[in-house]
């Protein structure tokens, strides 16, 4: 391996690779709950053709590689579980287009989502991106390959909906461009009217290939911003409030959220519902639409909507949620992960009762908490539980309960999200047999040498 | 439980029937009225409970002390009926129960109540509080209970208030300034209308920055400004405080406007009347109560009540109107900063 390093020092320069010991123990791992195994290299590639040359190298010795933006997934996907050379992205963070009228960004792979917010706010203030409630330090590439999603989902879907193009380092060391910027200079599509390709290396966790460009659509920026909580103590009436505000199409963002603490939210369940317009008018007749929309349930007195003082507002409206980070510490010693699934609105009621269950069970802490896709097609629910990194008795619980959420939710024919390997499993054994050989197959084709992310979606 | 000293002859030798008949939520002849609440008295159904958005003001409208407002909550839990959800009301519950997390100063004879409002800690501040701070107390341990008006649980007041009164004497209290509307009317007139002794002196937080302003008169800096009053449910339950404004305004050189929606005809600030009745019945609240304001020539709005600030504080900022707390104005006249804003 040692000539693996020297050969990546050739490649980026010393200052840029790394085999001791404190950069492989902290690439060996992520802030969730799985099991760490140390990188033999570390490496930061600036250009694309010094990440063509990474994979060339790693080609040539059958050295693992692991693409890695900031490793925020929580799941695992960038510890590289057969060791190998983790790339760190980081460096590739240069925004290279912002084409305004057409209303998409072109940026390198390392980019993240609170540098370009920063970026657009400066530059072009009418054009937001969709910031995940992620940390800010969330790369764009790393989140449209696992399908992140965002503030602006419920309007316009998946954060991967919104790619517009990619540039991709093949798995044997081809640049590649996926979409309009194909066949042109332009990147207004990621595959209409072309076959689309984007389909080969989003949701495939880094396993197909590594982005090196993301063509991203941007969105308009209203001036106005608002919220109002919805709060309703029967989860089953959920599914139909959400279906009668989507219907609406008034409203930007859309998250459904329990949790035990603090005391004052126990026992309900709170939606929040995110608004936004360009003036006064616009946001009244937007919040008026939304409240008429579930009038009958205030009514029958099954729902209600919250008086929110103005810190708890600028709390919700903070994107990426701060608050999202006090969850995570409730046990103290800093530890949180949750299970993702993405489920039909019709399954709310029995996941939220499902991940208190698990709680007590378990003897964890947990927030159950969901946000709306699309206008309702779907949503991403989260069985979240936080937990004590000191306590690795804790840390056992919580992980049984995650296992068993993501068991619980497979069956019920929800899609985990961003799975670790064992979730992995848990959808490739209920997988239509030849759309699992489709994949196996389309991954050998790619990956000749099985050199990227191994270990990820690898069927027996 | 203690029990509401309800005399029902006033009620009855009552010809103007005014806590109904001046209800801005109902729409009520003399006549409809007596009988309406007579079946209230009776223990009967009458949709006068229903309709009830709880703002207080009968409290006000009743010459004879009478406490219509407490009767009909009493008659709205009785019967079950909610004036907020059934979800909203759990979460007043939950908001609210003491869990040993109180905070205090260093409480002395005389101290500030913060109530469970964390933001009226962070007004109480400078030369206006400087002879009773840090003496002062914050939790729901010292939580007036009053809120529970509105969400038709007066068992839940009547449970907790004895503790509530123990907890601030057992500080060593004999005086507290209440820095909300609500807690000076829990222990000035809720307390007596159910018999329960209130040991310690309560003094209302207008008096006391009357006097501090008195005391700081050379400090003051008249405002010069024109300024709308938004009057709270609350101060329903202690109209012999409203003159404080007045003289408090008169000191610091801040006109209070005349307009349509001040002093007994005053609006509520819309935040419950959304969560009970809806939207259209909130907004045309708020939408009437701001358009008076700016067609009053009002440059400032100035709150009383905390609660009333989140619901209405940045709807009168986009009309042009600054939003401010009667606390933080004297705060500007002495030359001192205004402790809470809002940005629109």
């Amino acid at each position: 391996m040692s000539d693996v390093y020297e050969a990546l020092v050739k490649i980026v320069g010393k200052d840029y690779a790394s085999n001791h010991h404190e950069e492989r123990y902290f690439y060996g791992r992520d802030p969730g709950l799985m099991t760490p195994h140390e990188a033999d290299c570390v490496v930061m590639p600036k250009t694309t053709e010094e990440v063509q040359e990474i994979v060339k190298l790693a080609n040539k010795e059958k050295v693992p590689i692991v693409p890695k933006g900031a490793g925020l997934a929580l799941t695992g996907l960038v510890i590289p579980l057969k060791g190998g050379i983790v790339i760190d992205m980081k460096r590739m963070d240069r925004i290279l287009e912002v084409n305004e009228g057409a209303r998409y960004v072109v940026v390198e792979g390392g980019v993240t989502h609170g540098a370009l917010r920063d970026y657009l706010n400066k530059h072009h203030p009418n054009l937001r991106n969709s910031l995940p409630e992620s940390p800010p330090i969330t790369t764009i590439a790393a989140n449209v390959v696992i399908h992140g999603q965002g503030r602006l989902t419920n309007q316009y879907g998946f954060n991967s909906d919104m790619v517009n193009g990619l540039e991709v380092v093949l798995p044997t060391g081809e640049v590649c461009k996926i979409g309009s910027c194909s066949v042109g200079p332009y990147w207004f599509s990621k595959g209409p009217p072309l076959p689309d390709l984007s389909g080969l290396f989003l949701g495939w966790l880094g396993t197909t290939g590594i982005l090196t460009k993301v063509g991203l659509k941007l969105y308009p920026k209203k001036k106005i911003k608002d919220l109002e909580v919805l709060v309703t103590d029967k989860e089953d009436l959920i599914p139909d409030i959400i279906f009668k505000i989507t219907h609406t199409e008034m409203v930007e963002d859309l998250a459904i959220w329990a949790q035990e603490r603090p005391l004052m939210f126990r026992g309900n369940y709170h939606i929040n519902i995110f608004l936004t317009a360009d003036s006064e008018d616009e946001l009244e007749m937007k919040r008026k639409m939304v409240y008429d929309s579930v009038q009958e349930y205030v009514d029958s007195k099954d729902a209600g909507f919250m008086t929110i003082n103005l810190d708890m507002r600028r709390d919700f409206m903070d994107n990426p949620q701060k608050s999202m980070t006090a969850f995570a510490d409730v046990r103290r010693g800093g530890g949180f992960e949750y299970a993702g699934p993405i489920i039909p609105m019709e399954l709310y009621p029995e996941c939220a009762r499902k991940v208190a269950e698990l709680a007590i069970k378990h003897r964890v802490v947990y927030g159950g908490s969901g946000r709306v896709i699309h206008g309702g097609h779907c949503m991403m629910f989260s069985f979240a539980y936080t937990f004590n990194r000191a306590d690795l008795d804790e840390m056992g619980r919580a992980r049984k309960a995650l296992h068993e959420a993501a068991e619980f939710v497979a069956d019920k024919g929800g899609v985990l999200w961003k799975p670790n390997i064992d979730e992995q499993k848990i959808m490739m054994e209920r997988m239509d047999p030849n759309t699992l050989k489709l994949m196996t197959d389309i991954k050998k084709l790619l990956d000749p040498n099985g050199i990227m992310n191994p270990g990820n979606w690898e069927a027996k | 439980m203690p029990e509401l000293k309800f005399d029902k002859a006033k009620c009855d030798n009552c010809k103007a029937i005014s806590c109904l008949v001046k209800c801005q939520y109902m729409s009520l002849d003399k006549s409809e009225a007596k009988k309406e609440w007579q079946k209230v008295i009776n223990g009967e159904d009458s949709f006068v409970l229903e309709a009830c958005v709880t703002c207080y003001a009968c409290e006000e409208y009743c010459p004879f002390g009478n406490h219509p407002f407490y009767l009909i909550v009493e008659r709205q839990e009785e019967k079950g009926i909610l004036p907020q959800s059934r979800p909203i009301t759990k979460q007043a519950i939950n908001m609210t129960t003491a869990q040993g997390k109180f905070l205090v100063g260093k409480p002395e004879k005389t101290a500030l109540s913060f109530c469970a409002i964390p933001r009226l800690y962070t007004l109480a501040t400078g030369k206006l509080f400087e002879d009773v701070l840090p003496s002062w107390v914050l939790g729901t341990e010292f939580f007036c209970q009053a809120m529970f008006l509105h969400f038709a649980r007066m068992s839940v007041i009547k449970e907790n208030l004895p503790q509530v009164i123990d907890n601030i004497w057992n500080q060593g209290i004999r005086e507290v300034i209440f820095l909300h509307d609500e807690c000076y009317g829990t222990f000035t007139k809720l307390a007596p209308a159910y018999g329960i002794e209130v040991p310690f002196k309560p003094i209302h937080y207008f008096e006391h920055i009357y006097k501090r302003l008195k005391e700081l008169k050379n400090e003051i800096k008249p405002l010069n400004v024109k300024a709308a009053y938004h009057r709270n449910c609350s101060a329903r339950l202690v109209p012999e405080t409203d003159h404080f404004v007045d003289d408090i305004f008169g000191l610091i050189g801040v006109q209070r406007i005349k307009r349509e929606y001040d002093h007994e005809n005053a609006l509520c600030c819309g935040g419950l009347l959304m969560t009970s009745k809806g939207y259209d019945l909130g907004h045309d609240v708020q939408k009437r109560n701001v358009d008076d304001m700016v067609k009053s020539g009002a440059g400032y709005c100035v709150f009383n009540c905390p609660a009333c600030w989140d619901p209405l504080a940045e709807k009168v900022a986009r009309r042009g109107i600054k939003p401010i707390h009667i606390i933080d104005l004297c705060k500007l006249a002495i030359g001192e900063k205004q402790a809470v804003e809002v940005t629109v």
